[in-house]
C-alpha cells in the first residue's frame, strides 16, 4: 500500500509540475510522465491491457501531438516572457496551498463510502469483455475515431482559390 | 470482500480529487489555448485512474479495462480535433491567447 502512496504522490507531483511549468514543451513532457506513471499504477490494479493502451496512446501519441503543436507555434519576445511569468505567477501560485489544503481537510474526514460490492465478474478477460459483453461500445468507438478523421480533413481542408 | 481491497478505495479517492482539482484549476485559470488542453488531459487522467480504482477493488477490473480503452479512444479523438481547432485560431489570430479570440463574441 505505502509504495501505491508513493505512486499517487509522485503522480501528483508530475501533474503540479505541469500545470506549473512556464514552458509549453515541458508542460507536454510533464503530461508524458503523469500518464507513464499512471501506467505504473494501472499495472499494479491489474489492469495490464489497458496500461499498454496508456502508455503507447497517451503517453506516445498525445505527447507527439502536443509537441508537434508546440512546434508549430512561434515562441515568445523576451519582454512577453517576462510579462508572461509575472501574470502567469500571480494566477497559479495558490495552487500549491489549495492543494495542500484540500488533502489535509480529505485526509482528516476519512470518509468510508457505504458500497455494496457486486458480485465478481464471470468473464475475466478484458478481450472477451470487449469483444463480447461490450460489442456496442465498440462500435461506438469505430463512429467516434471516423468522427475524428472527418473532422480533422474538415479542419485541415485547403480552401478552393477562386 | 476483504477490508484490505476497500482500504485502497479511500486513499485514491482522495489522489483522484486532487488530481482533478488540478486540472479543474488549469483549465479555469489558464489563458493559453493548448494549456488549456493540458488541463482537460488531466481531467481525463483522473477519470481512468477512477475507473482503474473502482474495477479493482469490485473485482470487474475486466470491465473496468474495457471502459478505459473506449475512454482512451474518446481523449485520442477529442485531442486529435482540439488540436485541429487550436491551430486553425493560431493561424487566423496569430495568437493562442484566449482574451484576443474576439471572433465567437456575441
Amino acid at each position: 500500500m505505502s509504495v501505491n502512496i508513493a505512486i499517487l504522490l509522485s503522480l501528483l507531483a508530475a501533474s503540479l509540475w505541469t500545470v506549473l511549468t512556464r514552458s509549453l514543451l515541458r508542460s507536454a513532457i510533464g503530461l508524458a510522465l503523469t500518464s507513464a506513471i499512471l501506467t505504473i499504477l494501472m499495472i499494479r490494479l491489474d489492469s495490464s491491457l489497458a496500461a499498454v493502451f496508456e502508455l503507447s496512446v497517451c503517453t506516445g501519441l498525445i505527447s507527439v501531438l502536443f509537441i508537434s503543436t508546440i512546434s508549430l507555434t512561434h515562441p515568445l519576445t523576451r519582454k512577453e516572457i517576462l510579462a508572461h511569468m509575472r501574470e502567469r505567477r500571480a494566477r497559479f501560485w495558490f495552487l500549491p496551498f489549495l492543494l495542500i489544503a484540500l488533502g489535509v481537510i480529505l485526509s482528516l474526514l476519512k470518509i468510508k463510502p457505504p458500497i455494496d460490492l457486486p458480485a465478481p465478474e464471470a468473464v475475466k478477460e478484458a478481450r472477451n469483455v470487449l469483444w463480447s459483453l461490450r460489442q456496442v461500445d465498440v462500435m461506438g468507438q469505430i463512429i467516434v475515431l471516423l468522427t475524428g478523421v472527418f473532422g480533422v480533413v474538415i479542419l485541415f481542408k485547403e480552401r478552393v482559390k477562386k | 470482500m476483504s477490508n484490505g481491497v476497500l482500504g485502497v478505495l479511500w486513499p485514491f479517492s482522495l489522489f483522484i480529487i486532487m488530481l482533478s482539482v488540478v486540472g479543474l484549476y488549469c483549465v479555469l485559470v489558464t489563458r493559453n489555448l493548448i494549456r488549456a488542453l493540458i488541463g482537460l488531459e488531466l481531467l481525463f487522467k483522473a477519470v481512468t485512474l477512477l475507473l482503474v480504482t473502482v474495477g479493482y477493488v469490485t473485482y470487474h477490473a475486466a470491465l473496468a479495462q474495457a471502459l478505459v480503452i473506449t475512454l482512451i479512444v474518446i481523449e485520442v479523438v477529442v485531442m486529435t480535433v482540439a488540436v485541429g481547432v487550436v491551430l486553425g485560431i493560431r493561424s487566423y489570430n496569430e495568437s493562442l491567447d484566449t482574451r484576443r479570440i474576439r471572433n465567437l463574441k456575441g
